[in-house]
C-alpha cells in the first residue's frame, strides 16, 4: 500500500512487520523517531508477543539484544553517532558469538566536535566489527532492507546493520509502499536460532578461547561473510518475487554501459549524483554510477566487474579515515587490484554539508577532464581553514580550533541554514 | 513548520504527486528558526539537497525578515505567503515585491485563525490550506486528508475548519484580484 510517511516511520512498520520479539533502545537523534514509532505499537497491541525495554544506555541496549537473541527471540535494536560508539564491546560480542540481531544506524558524524547532522563515520567506524553492513538509497529501500536483513541475519547467525542516512531519509517524508503482513509472513519464516539457551536442553555461549582456537572461530565469521555474498543477491531475487520491486543486492549500476566515469557511493547521496549524471549523459558525457549496497561484506567482483571497463572511477563517500584519505575508496582500489583504471576519493557531506548538484557539476567535470588530485574535500571553505593554520602559526596558545572557527563563520552559519 | 512541510507532502501525495519534505535540521532548540521543505513532482524525486532556489516561500515568523535573508533564492515571480496581520507593505516589502504578480503575493492572519478553530496559536494548517488556494496547486479535500493523517478528533476537526476558512479566504481575494484585472 503506497503511503506517504516518514522514512522513520516507514522503518518502525516495516521492522513490526517482521515480527519482532525483543526491541530495546536508548534513544539519539537521529535514531529517536524509529524506536518510538515501535515503542508506541508495541504498546497500542499493533505489535504482539513483543517486549519492548527501555534500557539506560545504548550499551545496556546492545547487552540486552545479545541476551535476548541469545535465548532465541528476535531481536531489533537502533542507535546512531555516539550511541553507536558507546556500545562498541557489545557489538563486536554480537558478532563474535554470531547472533542474528537487527540494527538500525541512523547514520550521524562522530564527535568532538560534537554535530547532529548526517555522514557515515558512525557505521563505517564499526566497519571490522564482524557485522553486515547494508546501506539503504531511499527510504523505501531502508524499508526493504530492514525485512531482508532479519531473513539474511538468521539465515546466517551473523547481526546485520542497516545503515540509512540520519535526516536525509529518517526525517523525510516521502512515498513507500508498505507491504502487508501476509507478504512479509511468506518471506519471512519465524525464527529457527542455530544456538539457543534453552533450560530443556543447556548450552554455553560466550567460551573463552585460547590461541588453539581463536583464528577458527575468527575464520568461520570471515566465511559466514563470504557466504553473505552469495545469500544477500538471493535474498534480493527471492524479495522482488514476493513484493515485486529491486530493493537490496549487492551493489547497483546505473547507467553504466559505455561509461567512461564512474562515480561510486553508497545511501541516499546517490540520488543527486543520479540527477547530476543524468544531465552530463544529456551532454553527451559517457558517465555512470555504482551504488554500493553491501558495504560489509564487500563485494570485489561485483564491484571489479562493474568497473573493468571504466577510464576512471571517482569514489564519493561521507566520511574519512583521518591520517589517509578513503575508506570505501580503498575497498574500490582493492577490487581493482590489476587493472589499470585512475581513481579519485572524494570525502563530502561530512558532519551534514549539503552536497548540491551543483556541486557535483563542477566536481565531475573536473574528473572527466583528470583535473582532480588524488584526494579532494568537496566545497571546503580553504579561507576558514587557512585562517586557523595562520592562527596557529602565530600564536602558541591559539585556543580551541572548533571555538575559533565558529567565531570566524560568525553570523554566516546562521545564514547557512535560512 | 516541519508539520507543515510534511503536511503539504501528504497532500501532494493525495493528489498522485510525488512529494518529499525534509526540515533543515538546524538547531533544535524551541524558538530557534527552523527552515523545512518541500519538492512536489510528477516523477520520483531522487535529488537529497536542501531546496536553494524556491518557486513558493511560506513565511511563518515574519519577525524573521529583519534577521535573516528568507528571499535568498526565491525564483522570480515566486509565490510568497506570509503569516502575519499586516500588508506587505506594512512589513516594508512594497520595493521587493514591487514587479511581482499580484496573484503571486498573500498575507494571511494564520495565528487568528488557529486561535478561532483550534484554540492555539498554531498557524501551520491555514498557512497550508492558504498555500493551496493560492498556488491552485491542491484542493482543499487533499489538504483535510493531510490533516486527519496528522491529527485526530477534536483537533483535526478544528483544523479542517480552520484549513477551510483560510482556503476560502485566499481564494475570495483571488477573485477580487482576477475581478479588478478585468476591469483595469
Amino acid at each position: 500500500m503506497l503511503k506517504q510517511i516518514e522514512g522513520s516511520h516507514a522503518v518502525a512498520e516495516a521492522v513490526a512487520l517482521c515480527r519482532p520479539e525483543v526491541i530495546c533502545a536508548y534513544p539519539i537523534s537521529p535514531q529517536t523517531h524509529i524506536v518510538e514509532g515501535i515503542g508506541e505499537m508495541v504498546k497500542s497491541g499493533e505489535v504482539k508477543n513483543c517486549e519492548f525495554i527501555n534500557v539506560e544506555s545504548e550499551f545496556a541496549a546492545m547487552s540486552v539484544a545479545i541476551g535476548s537473541s541469545a535465548a532465541g527471540a528476535r531481536t531489533y535494536t537502533a542507535t546512531a553517532s555516539q550511541g553507536l560508539l558507546f556500545m562498541v564491546e557489545a557489538v563486536y560480542n554480537a558478532s563474535g558469538l554470531g547472533l542474528p540481531i537487527v540494527m538500525t544506524v541512523a547514520n550521524r558524524a562522530i564527535g568532538a566536535p560534537i554535530n547532529i547532522w548526517n555522514d557515515h563515520s558512525d557505521s563505517i567506524s564499526q566497519r571490522d566489527s564482524g557485522w553486515i553492513q547494508l546501506f539503504a538509497e531511499t527510504n523505501q529501500e531502508a524499508l526493504d532492507l530492514h525485512i531482508q536483513a532479519f531473513k539474511l541475519a538468521e539465515e546466517l547467525s551473523l547481526p546485520v546493520m542497516v545503515c540509512m542516512d540520519g535526516f536525509i531519509l529518517t526525517h523525510a517524508y516521502e512515498r513507500v509502499d508498505m507491504p502487508t503482513q501476509e507478504q512479509v509472513d511468506a518471506f519471512l519464516p519465524p525464527y529457527e536460532p542455530r544456538q539457543v539457551l534453552d533450560p530443556a536442553d543447556p548450552v554455553s555461549i560466550g567460551a573463552m578461547v585460547g590461541p588453539e582456537a581463536f583464528a577458527e572461530v575468527r575464520y568461520l565469521e570471515h566465511e559466514k561473510q563470504m557466504r553473505a555474498l552469495e545469500l544477500i543477491p538471493r535474498i534480493a531475487d527471492e524479495f522482488k518475487a514476493g513484493f515485486g520491486r529491486d530493493s537490496g543486492g549487492l551493489v547497483r549500476g546505473y547507467r553504466l554501459d559505455d561509461a567512461e566515469t564512474v562515480i561510486v557511493a553508497m545511501g541516499s547521496l546517490l540520488g543527486t549524483i543520479k540527477d547530476t549524471v543524468d544531465e552530463m549523459r544529456a551532454a553527451g558525457v559517457k558517465i555512470g554510477v555504482l551504488g554500493v549496497i553491501s558495504f560489509r561484506p564487500f563485494p570485489l567482483a561485483e564491484v571489479r566487474a562493474a568497473l573493468k571497463g571504466a577510464k576512471r572511477v571517482v569514489v564519493v563517500e561521507k566520511t574519512f579515515a583521518v591520517g589517509i584519505g578513503g575508506i570505501l575508496a580503498t575497498d574500490i582500489r582493492t577490487a581493482m587490484d590489476g587493472i589499470s583504471i585512475l581513481d579519485y576519493t572524494v570525502v563530502a557531506g561530512l558532519g551534514g554539508r549539503p552536497i548540491t548538484k551543483k556541486s557535483l557539476h563542477a566536481l565531475f567535470d573536473k574528473a572527466v577532464h583528470d583535473d582532480l588530485p588524488a584526494l579532494t574535500f568537496l566545497d571546503l571553505d580553504w579561507n576558514i581553514v587557512n585562517k586557523q593554520l595562520e592562527r596557529e602559526r602565530q600564536k602558541r596558545r591559539s585556543g580551541p580550533v572548533a571555538e575559533n572557527i565558529l567565531r570566524d563563520v560568525g553570523s554566516s552559519h546562521v545564514a547557512q541554514h535560512s | 513548520m516541519v508539520t507543515a512541510a510534511e503536511m503539504l507532502s501528504i497532500a501532494a501525495f493525495e493528489e498522485g504527486h510525488h512529494a518529499q519534505a525534509f526540515p533543515s535540521f538546524g538547531s533544535e532548540r524551541t524558538g530557534a528558526p527552523v527552515v523545512a521543505f518541500c519538492r512536489i513532482s510528477d516523477h520520483e524525486i531522487r535529488l537529497r539537497e536542501p531546496i536553494m532556489n524556491p518557486d513558493a516561500l511560506i513565511i511563518q515568523d515574519p519577525t524573521l525578515l529583519r534577521q535573516v535573508d528568507v528571499f535568498a533564492g526565491l525564483k522570480k515571480d515566486g509565490f510568497i505567503l506570509i503569516n502575519t496581520k499586516n500588508t506587505f507593505e506594512e512589513l516594508g516589502l512594497e520595493d521587493y515585491v514591487r514587479d511581482w504578480p499580484a496573484n503571486r503575493l498573500c498575507t494571511l492572519a494564520a495565528i487568528d485563525l488557529g486561535l478561532k478553530h483550534v484554540g492555539r496559536p498554531v498557524p501551520n494548517v491555514p498557512l497550508l490550506a492558504g498555500f493551496a488556494a493560492l498556488s491552485g496547486k491542491l484542493e482543499l479535500e487533499s489538504v483535510c486528508k493531510a490533516i486527519n493523517a496528522k491529527f485526530s478528533g477534536k483537533v483535526a476537526q478544528g483544523n479542517i475548519a480552520a484549513a477551510t476558512e483560510a482556503f476560502n479566504l485566499v481564494l475570495a481575494r483571488a477573485k477580487d484580484l482576477s475581478k479588478e484585472a478585468a476591469n483595469a
